[in-house]
């Protein structure tokens, strides 16, 4: 490993003025770049396998940010609290679509350390970045191309990439909190804003060597989902049972009276470059008669565009099967 | 590089030391102070073997830098039980053959020890779930969710 230094700070203003880069953002560090660790599990991996190099890392994990609130409805979460106490949480336990993406990630050991701020900035799992003897990626280095493409790309996207880059953003969080119209609170050296986990990342189609719009020194402070009046769900297929990436999951909001859906939002994972909104879907669904025909045009309709490589030839259909089992399963209409 | 002064309770004990701000917290219990009880398995993250508790919360350690431990409180397999006294999850995987090389067996052992402490679990199902983190490979699974189940029993007799 790259040799750093080691400082941490204990309050968000001087975490913000420690990082004077665009470090966050940009899909690779290197000696010049201070950058943050909170829990770690995606940062200290990727300086290990010598993909990342940071000069100094910042350590935010014992901010002050480890409170859970419900405001009028809004759930507000520190972005220090871990996955596993945000689980554990008596708000969260009673929304089945936040609850199940986060306990059906990774391991129980793994959500003891991992925050919920560094969950949705996670990075790619794509093997090719994360080898820095592989000459081809576009992410780590502009123009180089792309090894996945014609290599194995079973855990890669079909949805909002092109043949520059396909590397999945594997956040299964971040997939809920989008369906849930949750926003990240940020903190920066020009002052605080607030933003749509929607508009957070950037897709590979539009840059693969930035992974999300956070400016030099900002910061995630809290994140703020409006709990929904619906029921919900979140679907995981995966390779193995427990303790793996998704190949595909949904992520369902729905509401239903008389059986209409008044109410539909629906985040896809496993296949976008960006936890990923099915905006096409929910236009197919929202404020029609709830049927079996219409979850399945509404499904077609959002795979229509996907952008297959061998390797991921079996994707869009397994995307397709995987929502309309979850519009099933939540709206409970089976015909 | 310049070393970093850390102070961190391990198994109990209040210990002081310089460590190299790449040392993970891993490499400090094994290297630095000789607790080789936890094991390394993959070193990233897949495998569990490395499981310890900080403050009370099962971690993998080699996912962890050591500086990020300073001021925490550590429990390692060494510190939770004895040869001669030794912790129920130990003596429940004894008795239940829970395993058979060994190598994952410290990490398994102190991620139950930190179950029986969680909520919201009570089937072999739900069990099989929550130490999904380690991982076996000698297919010791059946007989793990055994000893769990039995530690489990003898803690509430
Ligand atoms: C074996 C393994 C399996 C996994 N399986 C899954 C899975 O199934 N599903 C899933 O969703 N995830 C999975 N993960 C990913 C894991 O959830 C993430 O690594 C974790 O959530 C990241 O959180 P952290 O606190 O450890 O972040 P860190 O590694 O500390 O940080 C991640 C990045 O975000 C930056 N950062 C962190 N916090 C902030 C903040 N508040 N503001 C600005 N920047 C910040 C850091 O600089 C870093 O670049 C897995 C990881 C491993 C190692
Ligand atoms: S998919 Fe993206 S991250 Fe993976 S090798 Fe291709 S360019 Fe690099
Ligand atoms: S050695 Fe830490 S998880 Fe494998
Ligand atoms: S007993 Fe051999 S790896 Fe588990």
């Amino acid at each position: 490993m790259h040799p750093f230094t080691y400082t941490r700070v204990d309050d968000v203003a001087a975490a913000s003025a420690a990082v004077t880069t665009d470090v966050v953002a940009r899909a690779v560090q290197t000696p010049d770049d201070v950058a943050f660790i909170a829990g770690g599990t995606t940062q200290l991996d990727l300086m290990r396998d010598g993909v990342w190099s940071p000069g100094s890392l910042v350590d935010i994990s014992r901010l002050p940010l480890t409170d859970v609130q419900v405001h009028d409805g809004v759930l507000v979460v520190g972005a220090t609290v871990t996955m596993a106490a945000l689980a554990r949480h008596a708000a969260v336990r009673d929304v089945a679509v936040l609850r199940d993406s986060l306990l059906l990630a990774a391991s129980p050991q793994l959500r003891e350390m991992a925050t919920i701020g560094g969950n949705v900035l996670q990075r790619t799992r794509c093997r090719y970045f994360r080898d820095p003897t592989v000459t081809q990626c576009n992410k780590r280095e502009p123009g180089s191309g792309c090894a996945a493409i014609e290599g194995t790309a079973r855990t890669h996207a079909v949805l909002g990439v092109d043949a520059g880059c396909i590397a999945v953003h594997a956040s299964d969080l971040a997939v809920a909190l989008v369906a849930l119209d949750a926003r990240v609170r940020l903190s920066g050296p020009g002052g605080t804003r607030t933003l749509p986990v929607a508009e957070l990342h950037v897709r590979a189609d539009q840059d693969p060597s930035r992974d999300n719009v956070l400016a030099a020194g900002e910061l995630i402070t809290h994140l703020e989902v409006p709990l929904p009046e619906a029921r919900s769900g979140y679907l995981k297929v995966r390779d193995r049972a427990s303790y793996e990436f998704a190949l595909t999951s949904a992520a369902v909001v729905a509401r239903v009276e008389d059986g209409v859906l008044e109410h539909i939002a629906i985040g896809l994972g496993g296949v976008g470059s960006v936890p990923w909104r099915a905006t096409r879907a929910e236009a197919v669904l929202r404020g029609q008669r709830a049927s079996l025909a219409l979850f399945e045009e509404a499904a077609t309709a959002e795979l229509a565009d996907a952008f297959t490589v061998p390797g991921t030839d079996f994707k869009p259909e397994l995307a397709r099967r995987t929502l309309v089992r979850q519009l099933r399963d939540v709206t409970e209409v089976t015909a | 590089m310049s070393q970093l002064p850390l102070s961190v309770t391990v198994n109990g004990e209040p210990r002081s030391v310089e460590v190299d701000p790449r040392r993970s917290l891993l490499d400090l219990l094994r290297d630095t102070f000789g607790l080789t009880g936890t094991q390394k398995g993959c070193n990233q993250g897949a495998c569990g073997a490395c499981t310890v508790h900080l403050d009370g919360r099962r971690v993998l350690s080699c996912l962890t830098l050591a500086a990020q431990a300073d001021g925490r409180e550590v429990t390692t397999v060494e510190g939770i039980g004895t040869a001669g006294d030794l912790h129920p999850v130990q003596q429940a995987f004894l008795d239940c053959d829970a395993f058979q090389c060994g190598a994952c067996t410290a990490g398994q052992v102190m991620s139950a020890v930190a179950l029986l402490d969680e909520p919201d679990w009570e089937t072999r199902d739900d069990v099989r779930e929550l130490m999904s983190g380690n991982l076996c490979r000698c297919g010791a699974y059946p007989r793990i969710v055994d000893a769990v189940l039995a530690a489990r029993e003898s803690r509430e007799a």
